[in-house]
């Protein structure tokens, strides 16, 4: 039996990922300050310039994929650029934009009366180059529609992401990441009345060239906050999470590992239910 | 380059109008006619009914008279101004400045217009032709005064100063005065010629003055204290020494682009290359003076009359051609040719300064002021309509429907900063939605909702945050918002309207989600 070896192992990885069709990140890469989350991606880097379809059940569910979005968009809106918002009213309340990091007066938004309207409107948008990001809120998408989306991003490199709430048909579609955004009971800082940060558990149920998912984080003064294993057990306090910025890199990769096998864990254990 | 005019006069415009559409009568005398003090007076007579010596101003029983068996149509009012302007509209396709001429003519600036159909008698050919072919009597005068070219329409005859005569047209005559030769052109003729009031021209009778060659020898000074200043000026104008403009019945816009076709068009391939072409020309013009254009129309004249069009709007000041080529695209598709298109021309009636300099704001990344995110603007308002993009910014205003303001521009500057002091929903309903709670009175948060049939436990909850009603807006209760989360994580912004009154209930509303 040969001997383990983790670069042979991480080369292997590395080769298999790019015939996968996943390029090693460039220098531009965007740190999103997923902390843990971004282990799942390939290279470990959030993957920009690709689509990106978040799903909801029900307007609490919208509003909190709509949260995770307006977060996602505020380091990619940092290199500047302006980013399109696509959807049938009622639309994301504009000034909230604020609080997640993006200069609202730097989206442009798009209310569209049908659908398909929106549709169009979608591809036109991410066919611009040079755009931070297309948000689209669009609920059904075939498949046929997403391969043009993505064949649009390829040759302009903007970052879509699709809002879908409650889509009739959950088909998969040609995008790079499908996650699932829903709202989970805030954080309670010690033990102190009122409604906590919000939190959200957040399901990478598919990625290209990654390893899918579970985690749960809170937006806390302006960034992601890993909620570890020790809190979900209801040990101590908000503290005790894991940061998830760049400086505490080294918490955020040992949690990571332990979110990952525990997402994977758990999506196997729902496979089975639904299956 | 001196200026030139054409006038045509149709000596009867109306009654050939109702022989086009009549054609039994062409053959037959009759008149049109108006009742008047319970008489019925000829209002217009056509060329058969003027042979047999009816004229208009008659009575119809003493044209009855003359000629037994003549036809009366009644005068529909308001025919005359209708067919002219139709006839002057018609006319742009042969000049962009057309006016309609009293009641019985019209006036065509043809300054620069004549080169394209290769000289003025080719030219003057194609109009009289079109109209002869269509069924009018027309008679045409070309010089280079509006007086002149109205006096040789009307009152010229025989071939004298004339380059081109009377035999090329069927149905009436047509002169054209060479350019300078305006004085000598219209020495021979009557006063009459001069459009002067019926009162000067009895006068002039009076006098023995039955030519201009005459009056015009006059000192002027005695010629104003008899006649008055008007003959004067009608004199001064048909010479060219005073200037006298016209009233298109199209203002001409400063950024226009004509391009006629020698032979019809009658393909879509056709007429994106006349769309190209004339769009390079604009941009051309627009670029050299610093311009956008916001608004453009692309007009197409077709040969049996009827004129297409396309209009696009932007939404910044834009000069680039395919950009444009590309919104017009969409637009042009439905046109269709017929027999064929014989003109294109292309108006921006609005345009807007534009700066080069705006590019270097973001470079590289696309801005909200770059131009791409406005072509792509563009190109969304065209598809789906205008009104749907918007760019919003902050206002000062606490109430939460009242606290953004859409911008102006997409170059429009923020006045004032984004508040990120308070808790605000990542959706919030255009309309607050009614919902049954169970609260503690008095100034609780609630315990229960239903909101659409759907029952919620609050968990949690945070405020009161009292929102006024600004009184100066609107006159209505204010607002005591809550903050609330129910047992499956879900939070939400409810609001009580007014305040507890202890005997009434008050009415409580959903008006958002948190994200």
């Amino acid at each position: 039996m040969a001997a383990y070896c983790p670069e042979v192992v991480q080369q292997l990885r590395q080769e298999i990922l790019l015939r996968q069709g996943c390029k090693p990140p460039s220098a531009a890469a965007v740190d999103m300050g997923l902390g843990p989350v971004a282990a799942a991606f390939p290279h470990g880097v959030f993957p920009t310039g690709t689509m990106h379809e978040l799903l909801s059940d029900g307007p609490e569910g919208a509003s909190a994929s709509g949260a995770f979005a307006s977060a996602l968009l505020g380091p990619l809106m940092v290199r500047g650029g302006a980013c399109i918002w696509i959807g049938a009213r009622p639309n994301i309340f504009p000034p909230v934009l604020a609080a997640f990091g993006v200069e609202p007066d730097r989206v442009i938004f798009v209310d569209v009366r049908r659908e398909k309207d929106g549709l169009w409107a979608v591809e036109e948008a991410l066919k611009v180059e040079g755009l931070a990001a297309v948000v689209g809120e669009i609920r059904e998408v075939n498949f046929l529609v997403s391969r043009r989306f993505q064949l649009a991003v390829e040759q302009s490199r903007v970052t879509g992401f699709l809002l879908r709430d409650r889509p009739r048909s959950r088909e998969p579609i040609a995008t790079v990441a499908r996650w699932q955004i829903t709202p989970l009971p805030g954080g309670r800082v010690s033990m102190l009345p009122g409604v906590g940060f919000p939190r959200w558990s957040v399901e990478l149920l598919r990625i290209r060239g990654g390893q899918p998912g579970k985690w749960e984080l809170e937006w806390r003064e302006g960034k992601f906050h890993f909620i570890g294993d020790a809190e979900a057990a209801g040990v101590g306090d908000a503290g005790a999470a894991g940061v998830c910025d760049a400086g505490a890199a080294g918490v955020g990769e040992a949690g990571s590992a332990a979110g990952g096998m525990a997402g994977t864990a758990w999506a196997e254990k729902t496979r089975r239910k639904t299956g | 380059m001196g200026k030139r005019f054409l006038s045509l006069w149709f000596r009867h415009l109306t009654t050939d109008y109702m022989s086009i559409r009549r054609p039994p009568l062409r053959e037959i005398p009759f008149v049109m006619a108006a009742p008047d003090h319970g008489r019925k007076i000829i209002t217009a007579v056509n060329e058969a009914a003027r042979i047999q010596g009816i004229d208009t101003g008659m009575v119809v029983a003493d044209a009855r008279v003359l000629y037994p068996t003549l036809e009366v149509i009644d005068e529909q009012p308001g025919l005359t101004g209708r067919l002219l302007r139709a006839l002057a509209v018609w006319g742009l396709r042969f000049t962009p400045v057309t006016a309609i001429d009293g009641s019985d003519g019209l006036m065509f600036e043809t300054t620069g217009c004549d080169h394209l159909w290769g000289g003025e008698e080719p030219y003057l050919s194609a109009i009289t032709s079109r109209l002869a072919a269509k069924g009018y009597a027309i008679r045409a005068g070309m010089a280079d005064t509006i007086g002149a070219a109205w006096a040789v329409a009307r009152y010229g005859r025989g071939p004298g100063v004339l380059s081109w005569g009377a035999a090329t047209i069927e149905n009436g005559y047509a002169i054209i005065v060479p350019p300078g030769h305006q004085t000598t052109a219209l020495l021979d003729l009557p006063p009459a010629a001069l459009r002067l009031a019926p009162e000067t021209l009895a006068r002039l009778h009076k006098l023995g003055l039955v030519q201009i060659g005459p009056v015009a020898s006059f000192p002027r000074r005695a010629l104003r204290r008899r006649l008055g200043g008007e003959l004067l000026l009608r004199i001064d104008q048909a010479f060219g020494v005073e200037e006298e403009g016209l009233q298109p019945v199209q203002p001409v816009e400063p950024y226009q682009e004509r391009l006629p076709c020698l032979e019809p068009i009658g393909t879509a391939a056709g007429i994106g290359i006349a769309l190209e072409r004339l769009l390079e020309r604009l941009c051309g013009r627009l670029q050299q003076d610093g311009k956008g254009l916001r608004e453009a129309v692309f007009k197409a004249f077709r040969v049996d009359g009827r004129i297409m069009e396309a209009r696009i709007g932007t939404n910044r000041g834009s000069n680039h051609a395919p950009h444009l080529f590309r919104l017009f695209e969409e637009k042009i598709r439905d046109f269709e040719p017929d027999l064929g298109i014989e003109l294109f021309s292309i108006d921006a009636p609005k345009t807007d300064d534009v700066s080069p300099l705006q590019k270097t704001l973001w470079t590289g990344a696309c801005g909200p002021d770059d131009p791409r995110l406005a072509e792509l603007a563009d190109r969304i308002s065209n598809k789906l309509g205008p009104g749907l993009i918007h760019r919003y910014l902050p206002a000062e205003h606490y109430w939460p429907e009242r606290s953004f303001v859409p911008a102006r521009s997409f170059d429009d500057k923020q006045a004032g900063s984004w508040p990120t002091d308070r808790p605000r929903p990542v959706h919030l309903l255009p309309v607050p939605e009614r919902i049954e709670v169970t609260a503690p009175i008095p100034d609780y948060p609630p315990m229960l909702f239903r909101y659409r049939n759907k029952l919620h436990k609050i968990v949690h909850a945070d405020g009161p945050e009292r929102i006024g009603q600004e009184w100066w807006i609107e006159g209505a209760l204010h607002r005591d918002y809550y903050i609330v989360e129910d047992e499956t994580g879900g939070r939400y912004w409810l609001f009580r309207a007014g305040h507890y009154a202890g005997d009434q209930t008050n009415q409580w509303y959903l008006h958002g989600f948190f994200g």
